[in-house]
């Protein structure tokens, strides 16, 4: 779906390239292995909603180099995140990081399931009590009468 | 001589007129009781639909016949192009696709006007009532800014064909299911509506819902599996599901229209939840509403989005706000009205529904909010964020992981009070074979993180605990095997689909755990000749040539599978560039076996004569469709259930409709 949008980027300008090429990838398949879950977490800044890792825009392309260059220059995980979010800025990332700005985002399926089941655990409760509280004077009287 | 597309406009229009007649006459007439008005809206739902498949018709001979006087067929369609694609090129563009949306909604209408003989005369007024207005904005929102029998003068002699990637037969059937599930939610939403404006929700009410609902969401299920199936072989990644904002916009319905197909049978079988199940149905139509939204008013931009105009999308909102806000605003006002009833222990069948709804509508939830967050913030504040599949896996699946653990333990909970210890004890059997299918993954998967033996044993868990249901059912093995044979054939039908519908859930669980962690993927170069290893399989590049299609040219590279020795497929992999556009697309070659593909997609020539390749071997990946296939079947299975076709859906005699004034 989102290739569209790649698509259209290749009739404007550039060959048709290929997502992750087997000349990008390197010698070393731990350094290798660490490249790519990276990459799946980077987004490709000119696609739909696309990580670096599955795009096959020049850009990603780009950005996966980029990633790969860091990890080579010994560099850990979070270092090339960080490296890579101080030039792109958080848009980047396909995982947004946990901050004010992001709270409702994270917040709002665990609060709503909290207050719900919270909610419902309580009716429940009360519904069951009810039936339990013991008859009023009144409601005594009125048993009487009637088993009278 | 007039010509056919005239003809077609002139019915979409007449169409429109016929729509108000529907929205306003039988209301009017449920209000005062004329039974004739009441009357009226039955011959308007099945005019309206003779209209509007007039027009479609229209629109398909245009298509067909290659009349590039119609502006639309010159933008979407081409000489050159094959049959199926030309009628599937109809929905493949925006307005075309919102003249289905409509043709579909009045087909609804329609199937209600003839089979609901048995319906009270007011309700089905009422609801073909509300038929009508939905079908009256979508029409207006055709004419006034969609309109696709735009006439060009002089024609032009040949058209700029259809978007490559959509001409695929996955992709030509995908929007009409998918648009069958989301319109299909309409009728509940109706029957909501009008059951506030009567104040009254009883069993036999939500006999009638739970039919429609099931309808929709079995569309739903095959138009989601459809486009799934359609980009893990099309787009060429290996992937099948990308939290993509418009899949996101059919998976939301999707989850409401589950938690509504259990809640009605709560109110079916128990009279409890009904406040709850009318609020569903509004949203789950609502979030339809939505869906349609997003993906056609352009705030998103993916291929699905063909109308990037604001116009469009401003009177879209504007039908959202109208049919969201008014639905919620008398669902505020008279659901009070409605009386509660049928209490139940909280370990009881009701209370796992209500679990179940609950755990689906946060699901539901996570999506929308993952959705719609970067764009409100991005609106709100300026600040671009990117919301991605890690923040889905994060949210969504520890919230969908506990449903999936209860779905067995429901099936087996009794009404009203149910005892969870007793349930367990039925279910031993297949707890213990799911524990025993985790402890072999476990053993057997060295590398595999803790979600591999935990995810096959929640799968198992579900498959084992649907037999383990039939299996009690039918007093399996307790009873000579004829006896069990048949109390099966006197099993209500509901009950089996329900059981199928399960282990289907089961069997797209083990799916997706499957393939997100047993994948095996390669990337090389490749000279012809030379092979690679692909899991156990060796896959060997053989050398390419020329391709020639209908619409399109290209290369076309030969591979062939191999297992030790032994060949077992030779597959084909293209590249291929589409005229008139230019544009290119892969098509993948794929080897499958029920235990998995071997995925192979063609890259460029590197240097030296070598071509890049992407090669897969996706295990147990067509069991997420086989899954989905199975779910469509327990619905098929529900709905033909005995008592949704013989005289079911009376009401109490001498129960008149109590007015909430």
């Amino acid at each position: 779906m989102r290739k569209l949008l790649v698509v259209l980027a290749f009739l404007v300008a550039v060959q048709p390239a290929f997502s992750l090429t087997p000349d990008e990838q390197l010698k070393d398949p731990a350094l290798e292995a660490r490249a790519r879950a990276i990459s799946a977490q980077l987004r490709c800044l000119v696609c739909q909603n696309q990580s670096i890792d599955d795009s096959e825009a020049p850009l990603a392309k780009d950005l996966r180099t980029l990633v790969r260059e860091q990890l080579s220059a010994g560099k850990s995980d979070s270092q090339v995140m960080d490296y890579i979010v101080a030039r792109y800025g958080q848009f980047v990332l396909l995982k947004p990081r946990f901050e004010p700005e992001t709270l409702i985002l994270w917040g709002t399926p665990f609060a709503v399931l909290l207050i719900a089941g919270a909610a419902m655990i309580l009716r429940r409760k009360r519904g069951q009590v009810a039936p339990e509280t013991p008859l009023s004077e009144d409601e005594k009287r009125a048993l009487e009468r009637a088993l009278q | 001589m007039i010509s056919v597309a005239e003809i077609g406009h002139f019915a979409l229009i007449l169409a429109v007129g016929v729509a108000l007649y529907q929205f306003v006459v039988p209301l009017l007439g449920a209000q005062r009781g004329d039974v004739a008005a009441m009357r009226a809206g039955i011959s308007a739902a099945i005019l309206q639909l003779v209209l509007i498949a007039i027009a479609f018709a229209a629109l398909v001979h245009a298509y067909v016949t290659s009349d590039f006087s119609v502006l639309n067929v010159v933008e979407n369609s081409h000489t050159a192009k094959p049959l199926l694609y030309k009628i599937s090129g109809v929905w493949g563009n925006h307005e075309g696709s919102m003249l289905l949306w409509v043709l579909i909604l009045a087909l609804y209408g329609a199937a209600v006007a003839v089979f609901g003989g048995n319906l009270p005369l007011e309700l089905r007024a009422r609801v073909l009532a509300i038929q009508g207005s939905i079908g009256l904005a979508f029409l207006l929102f055709i004419v006034m800014t969609s309109n696709p029998f735009i006439r060009v003068d002089p024609p032009p002699i040949e058209g700029n064909g259809l978007n490559p990637i959509l001409q695929d037969p996955a992709l030509a059937f995908h929007p009409p299911f998918l648009y069958s599930g989301y319109v299909g939610l309409s009728i509940a939403f109706a029957f909501a509506v009008a059951a506030l404006i009567e104040g009254r929700v009883d069993a036999a009410w939500a006999r009638w819902v739970r039919p429609w609902t099931l309808v929709a969401w079995m569309f739903l299920t095959v138009g989601i599996a459809m486009g799934s199936w359609w980009s893990y072989y099309e787009l060429g990644w290996g992937g099948y599901w990308f939290w993509d904002p418009v899949e996101n916009a059919s998976l939301m319905p999707w989850l409401v229209a589950t938690a509504l197909v259990h809640s009605a049978i709560v109110v079916e079988k128990r009279n409890a939840l009904k406040i709850w199940t009318v609020l569903l149905s509004i949203l789950a139509f609502s979030l339809s509403l939505v869906g349609t939204f997003l993906v056609r008013s352009g705030v998103l931009t993916s291929v699905h989005a063909f109308a990037v105009d604001p116009q469009r999308g401003a009177f879209i909102l504007m039908i959202l706000c109208v049919f969201i806000g008014g639905s919620l605003t008398l669902f505020a006002w008279r659901a009070p009205q409605l009386k509660a009833g049928g209490l139940f222990a909280p370990v009881s069948r009701e209370g796992s529904l209500v679990l179940n709804n609950l755990l689906l509508c946060v699901a539901c939830l996570a999506v929308f909010v993952g959705t719609l967050y970067p764009l409100a913030l991005e609106t709100l504040t300026g600040d671009k964020i990117s919301v991605g599949p890690p923040y889905f896996d994060l949210t969504f699946g520890p919230i969908v992981l506990p449903l999936l653990l209860l779905v067995p333990l429901g099936a087996f909970l009794a009404w009203k009070r149910g005892d969870a210890g007793l349930a367990v004890k039925r279910l031993v059997l297949a707890l213990v074979l799911a524990l025993g299918v985790g402890a072999v993954v476990f053993a057997l998967d060295v590398r595999g993180p803790w979600l591999a033996p935990v995810g096959m044993a929640v799968a198992a868990w579900l498959v084992f605990g649907a037999i383990a249901d039939i299996a009690a059912k039918t007093a399996l093995f307790k009873v000579p095997l004829a006896t069990s044979w048949h109390r099966l054939i006197g099993l209500p039908r509901s009950a089996i689909g329900t059981a199928v519908a399960h282990a289907g859930l089961g069997i797209l669980v083990a799916g997706i755990i499957a393939i997100s962690l047993w994948r095996v993927e390669v990337i090389v170069a490749l000279k012809p000749g030379e092979s690679t290893p692909v899991g156990k399989y060796t896959v060997t590049y053989v050398g390419e040539g020329p391709l020639t299609g209908p619409n399109y040219s290209g290369r076309v590279g030969t591979f062939t599978v191999k297992q030790g020795d032994e060949l077992l497929a030779t597959l084909h992999s293209e590249k291929r560039v589409f005229r008139p556009s230019g544009m290119p697309t892969t098509e993948v070659g794929l080897y499958q076996t029920w235990h998995g593909d071997v995925y192979v997609v063609m890259g460029d020539e590197t240097t030296g004569g070598a071509r890049a390749m992407r090669m897969y071997y996706n295990p147990f990946v067509n069991f997420i469709w086989m899954g989905a296939v199975v779910m469509f079947l327990g619905g098929l299975l529900s709905i033909s259930d005995r008592r949704y076709r013989v005289g079911a859906p009376k009401r109490a005699a001498g129960l008149q409709p109590v007015a909430a004034e």
